[in-house]
């Protein structure tokens, strides 16, 4: 690992740092080996011979910019992705945030908005919808784009039903959705109470005061001391005793925040900010 | 080839627990090498797998977590419905990138950011698997200077995913597990 870096490492540090400096999407934190792989795939399916080839073309064509972000920006998710998440904030988080008169939710990285349509059918379901102000945030404008207009493929409705079903769902999904050509459109109603706005967490500040955080499978794409910005971050945004909820796979174990948190539903990976 | 990897990357699908289970459980207490191992599961949140082998074995066996720093003597599991990455700076990561080949975790994911992290220094082995994950990656282990592994196909449970590798590999060393095992005991 002590060998001279290669000449394609340079040139996704420059690139990277292109990016950065020309349109302040800042991707230098981010964990390489995945970005690396991603940006490879760019090369190739953009068709550039080189890193230094496409890191040109985006540099003076900001068109680029937007295709190049679908490559960077991770756009995987589903509806009530791990259903046992969402069971554990229906039955363990929602009785705490009845308590309140109105709520904030934020979905930090919502991506095409499918944990954001879950959480909202989660809180219709708990009569808690027309109460709560949802911000669904992303750096990704077409990934809010395809957030903001709720339209998904059929073939992903059976996968999202089953896990809506396991989640504890009290109702029919397809109340909440049209069929037609193919794709699935949910219903604009879901969209009342929610705000779409650009945020980054590695750039940008705290917005609001919330009740409950979910940031899913975002942070395990940051090197730690990212990590550790975006929980900061989460930190100074909730309201004390607010939630936050983190992918199955991530942990606030080694962040230097892990004090301002306590377990909450501990094998759900969902904190609760301390009183402080 | 490289007779003293830094690290092992291992990759098995259908048939994987009996081969795992001739190969982990053969490796000394003294085993100085970090293992990252793949296998196709289902993608439910609980996987036994690291468990299973933990109470098998005389190294340590873990599920991987997100920046981890690799260790000697350990064997790392991807978890369920997640690829597993080796940094260049020494830890592993987690993603949840679309699948390859259908797999999540995916061996191919692995096998390409563990070669580009130890190059020469990494040995890579393909075991029996009923699809075609693995060839790839291997080939990008080879690029790298690393040395291929892949299981004899007629001795695997399942022998599509040894045959890609040696038809993507050709000069991968083809062995059968008792082959392997020993072979691990003398890196």
């Amino acid at each position: 690992m002590s060998a001279p870096e290669k000449v394609e490492d340079i040139e996704i540090r420059l690139l990277l740092e292109a990016l950065y400096h020309q349109y302040h999407y800042d991707f230098r934190n981010y964990a390489m080996a995945s970005v690396k792989r991603r940006l490879k795939q760019a090369r190739e399916q953009l068709g550039f011979a080189t890193i230094s080839a496409l890191q040109e073309s985006v540099l003076h064509n900001p068109a680029m910019v937007p295709r190049l972000l679908g490559y960077l920006t991770v756009q995987v998710s589903e509806m009530f992705r791990d259903p046992s998440y969402f069971r554990a904030i229906r039955e363990k988080v929602v009785p705490h945030l009845r308590t309140y008169p109105s709520l904030k939710v934020w979905v930090a990285g919502c991506s095409g908005g499918e944990e954001l349509y879950s959480l909202v059918i989660l809180f219709r379901e708990e009569g808690l919808e027309e109460r709560t102000l949802f911000y669904a945030t992303d750096i990704n404008q077409e990934a809010l784009q395809i957030a903001e207009a709720g339209i998904y493929n059929l073939d992903r409705i059976q996968l999202f039903t089953e896990n809506h079903r396991k989640s504890g769902g009290k109702s029919s999904l397809s109340d909440y959705y049209t069929a037609a050509y193919g794709r699935a459109s949910f219903d604009k109603t879901l969209r009342q109470q929610v705000v779409f706005s650009d945020h980054s967490l590695v750039t940008d500040a705290v917005f609001a005061e919330m009740h409950l955080i979910s940031c899913r499978n975002v942070m395990i794409y940051f090197d730690r001391p990212l990590q550790d910005r975006a929980l900061g971050l989460f930190r100074e945004s909730l309201a004390r005793k607010g939630f936050l909820g983190l992918g199955a796979k991530e942990s606030l174990r080694f962040s230097q925040h892990a004090d301002a948190f306590n377990d909450f539903v501990r094998e759900e990976k969902i904190y609760q900010r301390d009183g402080r | 080839m490289n007779a003293s990897p830094k690290a092992i990357v291992i990759g098995a699908s259908a048939g994987a627990l009996d081969a795992l289970s001739v190969i982990l459980p053969a490796l000394p207490a003294s085993f100085k090498l970090p293992l990252m191992v793949v296998v196709h599961i289902p993608p439910d949140k609980h996987s036994i797998l690291a468990e299973l082998f933990q109470a098998k074995c005389r190294i340590t066996a873990v599920e991987a977590e997100d920046k981890e720093p690799i260790m000697g003597g350990t064997a790392y599991f991807a978890p369920p419905d997640y690829h597993l990455l080796v940094e260049t700076n020494g830890t592993l990561s987690l993603s949840s990138e679309e699948p390859v080949l259908f797999s999540r975790p995916s061996i191919d994911v692995l096998f390409e950011s563990a070669a580009d992290a130890y190059g020469p220094d990494l040995t890579a082995i393909v075991l029996t698997g009923a699809n075609e994950d693995g060839a790839k990656g291997l080939a990008c282990v080879v690029e790298a200077g690393g040395t291929a592994i892949v299981q004899n196909p007629q001795d695997a449970f399942a022998s599509a995913m040894p045959e890609s590798a040696i038809a993507i590999c050709p000069d991968a060393q083809v062995m059968s597990l008792a082959a392997i095992a020993a072979y691990l005991q003398k890196v």
